[in-house]
């Protein structure tokens, strides 16, 4: 075996790649030509390879399309509250009665400037940006103010970000919605729905408690 | 035809849902076998296929549409396959080296437990043999000798979907090829 230089097997995988180049070759030729032991693992490997050829294609079962259909939650939500608007108008107005009522909206707008995070097990935070790390699963709702947040695993539930920016990792899976807020527009329509989810119960608790 | 998903991904962002079941229809089989693959499973595959189009719908704001949908598209699916399969066998830290041996870390000992009797292994149809062999290969091999020789998929392209460098994929696959050739041996 001491005549067989170690590169020998990288050129034989390089071969079966495609990416052999022609003196490469000649060089593995030629080995392979005095060598009945590096021949015999060549044949090898050339017959694993064809033994793909024998894997038959399998298709996805009927009525799988509709399957995923039916899985799929409500339509995309609008970014903007225009269609929340016309599908909710009265609980909308009574939102927006109870929030300047308050009177406290703007002055809460302008002065929480403070980095605050929903605080959850397994996120890390790193000077003012929150992380939700690769492989970790967060359940529950997050909402960052003030900072950023950069999601790497996954958020089981709806992720806001107030006066900040997010960052998704191509491995990132937000489960429910996701919201950027910087405007002042934008916060009284996240104080709306807020407002509104705790006067009026959603449809879905309707219907769960019908059930 | 990719033009044609282009254009479908942004009628869905847009707010069009319907648009997405002609994705749906286009890679459905495709993102289906990859799983069937994967799992080696009818019912997980589906289960999971239909897991991967959901997710991809959800997430598709995330989606950069200079990129081809189909690698995203199958990063979802093999991750969610990977996570499944890890999740069957939560007691091992499946990266772990088992000590004493080179090379060999816990998804190659896992493989080794569930070897059939052989000769259960002899009286099987060689579609079924070498799905059963690339069932028993460590992780990191297998999803890569899946996405090369059973989907077909160029050495780039998977480096892309897995977001290895390619030096890694090239690497793993010499090794996958390796590993089989040796299960195989027997034949
Ligand atoms: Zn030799």
């Amino acid at each position: 075996m001491e005549k067989c230089p170690k590169h020998v097997v990288h050129y034989m995988h390089a071969f079966l790649d495609g990416e052999i180049s022609s003196e490469e070759e000649k060089i593995l030729t030629k080995h392979l030509e005095s060598c009945e032991d590096c021949k015999a693992l060549m044949e090898e490997l050339e017959q694993t390879e064809t033994l793909f050829e024998n894997v038959a294609t399998v298709q996805a079962p009927s009525g799988f399309t509709n399957n995923v259909m039916a899985r799929l939650p409500q339509p995309i939500k609008q970014k903007g509250p225009k269609k929340w608007l016309r599908q909710h108008p009265m609980m909308a107005a009574a939102a927006l009665f109870l929030i300047l009522m308050s009177a406290s909206f703007f002055s809460s707008f302008e002065n929480e400037q403070q980095f605050s995070f929903t605080k959850q097990p397994n996120i890390i935070v790193e000077g003012e940006t929150v992380i939700v790390p690769a492989g970790e699963v967060v359940k529950g709702d997050l909402v960052v103010k003030n900072g950023d947040l950069r999601i790497e695993g996954e958020v089981d539930g709806d992720v806001t970000v107030i006066r900040g920016s997010k960052y998704m990792a191509s491995t990132a899976v937000i489960t429910g919605s996701s919201e950027e807020i910087d405007e002042v527009f934008d916060w009284l329509w996240y104080k709306i729905k807020s407002v509104a989810k705790e006067v009026i119960p959603s449809s879905k608790d309707d219907k769960s408690n019908n059930e | 035809m990719d033009e044609l998903i282009t254009k479908r991904v942004k009628e869905v962002l847009n707010g069009n849902q319907d648009a997405f079941e002609e994705i749906v229809i286009h890679f459905q089989h495709r993102l289906y076998q990859v799983c069937y693959r994967m799992l080696n499973n009818a019912a997980e595959a589906e289960d999971i296929a239909q897991e991967a189009f959901v997710r991809a719908y959800v997430n598709l704001e995330t989606f950069d549409q200079k990129r081809k949908f189909s690698t995203w598209l199958y990063r979802i699916a093999t991750n969610l396959c990977i996570d499944r399969i890890r999740k069957k066998k939560p007691d091992y830290y499946l990266d772990a080296q088992v000590p004493g041996t080179e090379g060999l870390d816990m998804y190659s000992q896992i493989a080794a437990d569930q070897r059939l009797p052989e000769e259960e292994v002899e009286k099987m149809e060689m579609k079924d043999r070498i799905q059963y062999e690339v069932s028993r290969l460590p992780d990191k091999y297998r999803t890569i000798i899946i996405l090369r020789y059973m989907e077909d998929l160029q050495l780039q392209e998977i480096a892309d979907i897995l977001e290895m460098p390619l030096g890694t994929v090239k690497t793993r696959v010499h090794r996958g090829r390796e590993a089989l050739r040796q299960q195989m041996g027997s034949m």
